[in-house]
């Protein structure tokens, strides 16, 4: 089993507000996240699938087919857009980091596993400042397992 | 138990090319990697090691004697080398950045002078990497 990351980039606007708090709540809870002409990023998305090495091709995955379904599911979708106002997956959602990350994992998982190769969408790793970033496994449900199996 | 990694960079070339497969198969299945002169790469390794800190040194392992092993074992073998025509593993096995993880671990596990290998991760590009955990 090897894994495998691959690193792409966007760029979006997005704004931190939730409907159902009143303007004093969202602005004490988001800061100047909450601004209401929004703000942007450069996000740095790292992909990663693990899976079995092609006998026949000493690969784990058509490179070509993981960019494939990252420009179309994610790239296409997000950049330079506005993810409030632009972006169905965020009607309803406030679109923080986390949201993002956890949004683009169940986007590509689905696709990866439908072009019926055996490699497996492993985490999602979404950075939003150099300083910032989130990371979704979905594999793992349970952060002990996860933990346990990191000590191999 | 912890943690030490170390990162070293090698160049070498390689092209990707199945002999079981037709000429059009591989163009199709490897695209621009299929160019049998090949292509290089600065390839950067890190070398991940874990075990216990020696009470005595205060070290998991020397890290001399670490790059002593990577420098023998993997960077002699493969730095400014063209891998399909000049590692003999490579005669038989397409050396993609996943085969080359899986032989550097093979290479580096049975020659640390201590603690255990953990993790082999190989960048082939900035945005491109792969992670072998030995099995």
């Amino acid at each position: 089993m090897v894994f495998l990351t691959r690193r792409y980039r966007f760029s979006a606007a997005h704004r931190l507000h939730n409907e159902a708090l009143s303007p004093e709540e969202n602005a004490r809870l988001y800061g100047k996240c909450n601004n209401p002409y929004g703000h942007g990023h450069n996000y740095t998305v790292e992909v990663t699938v693990r899976g079995p090495i092609d006998a026949a091709t000493g690969m784990l995955i058509d490179l070509g087919l993981l960019d494939g379904i990252v420009e179309r599911e994610v790239l296409e979708r997000f950049d330079h857009t506005h993810l409030n106002l632009d972006v169905a997956n965020f009607k309803g959602k406030v679109p923080t980091t986390e949201n993002l990350c956890l949004e683009i994992f169940n986007l590509l998982r689905d696709k990866l596993d439908a072009i019926g190769q055996p490699a497996r969408l492993d985490k999602v790793r979404l950075e939003e400042t150099n300083s910032n970033f989130f990371e979704y496994t979905g594999y793992y449900p349970d952060p002990a397992e996860r933990a346990a199996s990191e000590k191999r | 138990m912890i943690y030490l990694t170390r990162r070293a960079e090698f160049s070498a070339s390689h092209y990707y090319h199945n002999p079981q497969f037709s000429a059009e198969e591989n163009r199709r299945v490897f695209g621009k990697c299929n160019n049998p002169h090949g292509h290089g790469h600065n390839y950067t390794v890190e070398v991940t090691v874990a075990g216990e800190v020696d009470e005595t040194t205060g070290m998991v392992l020397d890290l001399k004697d670490l790059k002593t092993v990577l420098e023998n074992e993997v960077l002699r073998i493969m730095d400014h080398r063209f891998l399909n025509e000049e590692v003999p593993v490579f005669a038989t096995k397409i050396p993609t950045t996943e085969n080359i993880a899986v032989e550097i671990w093979n290479l580096l596990a049975p020659k640390l002078p201590s603690g255990r290998l953990h993790r082999i991760r190989l960048y082939e590009t900035q945005d491109l990497y792969v992670d072998y955990y030995g099995e």
